[in-house]
């Protein structure tokens, strides 16, 4: 199951990925996340992609939930149905 | 004089000595195990897996793990992201109790027969406590599964009273070996931990102690751990390959070479063959899967399923495809290995 509730995508890339890296907090454009692109198979995002804030993140056994305090959560279930 | 043991002598011995007599490894025999080279690591898994099914049979327990409150640590363990002392982006948070049977759930939906409630802390205080009581109450209401903690040093009172919620199993690892330790930890000390396990063990839960490896420590030290965890004989050992932390100080070591994590994982099996060897956290990074194959086949005998703490693990559904495929059956919930 996936619910959002205002954040964009957490990690670099996407339609809508913001201005900075969910994975390293770092601005998106001018530099290479690949890195950090094959290390959110492993980790859930920690920086909000709007604003830099650190998010609050809960991580579950079958499902993560990151939280910025100005631009909402977003819930990722990690398991496969 | 003695004679120079070979890397095939090494695994001669251990064959006699572990696997036909049941006697484990010493801490210098663990030593040579692990510096037995790649052209006897097939061999080496080979034993450690006949050891495994000698000892422990085919069963695999499967656990589940979740962060009741997570960051904000007040300790230094060098490789924790959840350190208050270190600038990693980990912030605090605290689950809440629906949350936390959800978590419950999941994890026995798996067909796993443990749920260990981990915090972030030096020791309980009474909010965690409380905390406890209520999660242990409320999963005990709505899941069949084994409840287990790990909540830092504990009081005798403590201990005492996790014991009257029913909790099953309680999670204190070494970490590194003695001499390695202060290398790894500052803000407490080595027999600060081993007197949380003593009283564990004493209290009728069971004891769970492992540690991690691949941060920085030699083979000696290497062994070293493993000698000691098998003079404390847990009931289980989760063995944690290391996995750099960014902001912390271990931040910027290697992952371990798959090798030598699969030898590490042999010679532990022979020190402890009567033992519970469970996969923790790194394993992806540092086996992948066909790594992961080879451990379960190398004297593994326990995982943990789905996510870590703060990371994430492998879907379930490959770990169990993968139990399948071996003819690992899940240990039942109340079934001992």
């Amino acid at each position: 199951m996936v619910t959002r509730t205002g954040a964009s995508e957490p990690v670099a890339g996407g339609a809508d990925r913001g201005s900075w890296c969910g994975q390293c907090g770092e601005p998106v454009d001018g530099a290479d996340h690949a890195r950090c692109a094959r290390r959110s198979d492993l980790e859930p995002p920690r920086w909000c992609v709007h604003c830099r804030r650190r998010m609050k993140v809960q991580v579950t056994p079958g499902a993560w939930t990151a939280s910025c305090i100005e631009h909402g959560s977003i819930e990722r279930s990690t398991w496969s149905s | 004089m003695t004679a120079q043991v070979t890397g095939t002598d090494i695994l001669d011995v251990a064959r006699e000595q572990v696997l036909e007599r049941g006697v484990p490894l010493s801490q210098e025999q663990i030593a040579q195990v692990m510096r037995t080279g790649d052209d006897q690591l097939e061999a080496l898994l080979a034993l450690a897996h006949e050891v495994r099914m000698k000892y422990q049979g085919p069963a695999v327990e499967v656990e589940g793990i979740v962060s009741l409150k997570t960051g904000g640590c007040p300790e230094d363990c060098h490789f924790c992201s959840q350190s208050g002392q270190f600038t990693s982006p980990v912030r605090s948070v605290w689950l809440n109790i629906p949350e936390l049977v959800r978590a419950a759930q999941q994890t026995a939906a798996t067909g796993a027969s443990e749920f260990c409630i981990v915090a972030a802390v030096r020791g309980p205080d009474e909010k965690l406590m409380q905390q406890m009581r209520e999660g242990v109450a409320a999963i005990k209401a709505a899941v069949d599964i084994h409840v287990a903690a790990s909540l830092g040093m504990l009081t005798q009172a403590q201990v005492d009273e996790l014991v009257d919620m029913g909790v099953h199993r309680y999670n204190h690892n070494l970490e590194a070996g003695r001499s390695y330790f202060p290398q790894v930890v500052t803000t407490h000390s080595f027999d600060e931990r081993l007197d949380t396990c003593r009283m564990v063990k004493e209290s009728g839960m069971e004891l769970c102690c492992g540690g991690l490896v691949g941060m920085g420590e030699s083979i000696e030290q290497r062994a070293e751990l493993a000698a000691q965890l098998g003079e404390l004989e847990p009931h289980e050992v989760p063995l944690n390959f290391l996995n750099p932390r960014p902001g912390t100080p271990f931040g910027d070591l290697e992952p371990m070479e798959s090798a030598d994590a699969l030898r590490t994982i042999a010679a532990f099996r022979l020190a402890l063959p009567r033992t519970i060897l469970r996969y923790a956290g790194g394993r992806e990074l540092t086996l992948g899967d066909l790594g992961t194959r080879d451990g379960l086949l190398g004297g593994i005998n326990a995982v943990i399923v789905g996510n870590y703490l703060t990371t994430l693990g492998r879907d379930p559904k490959e770990d169990l495809a993968l139990l399948d495929e071996l003819e690992m059956p899940i240990k039942a919930l109340n079934e001992t290995l």
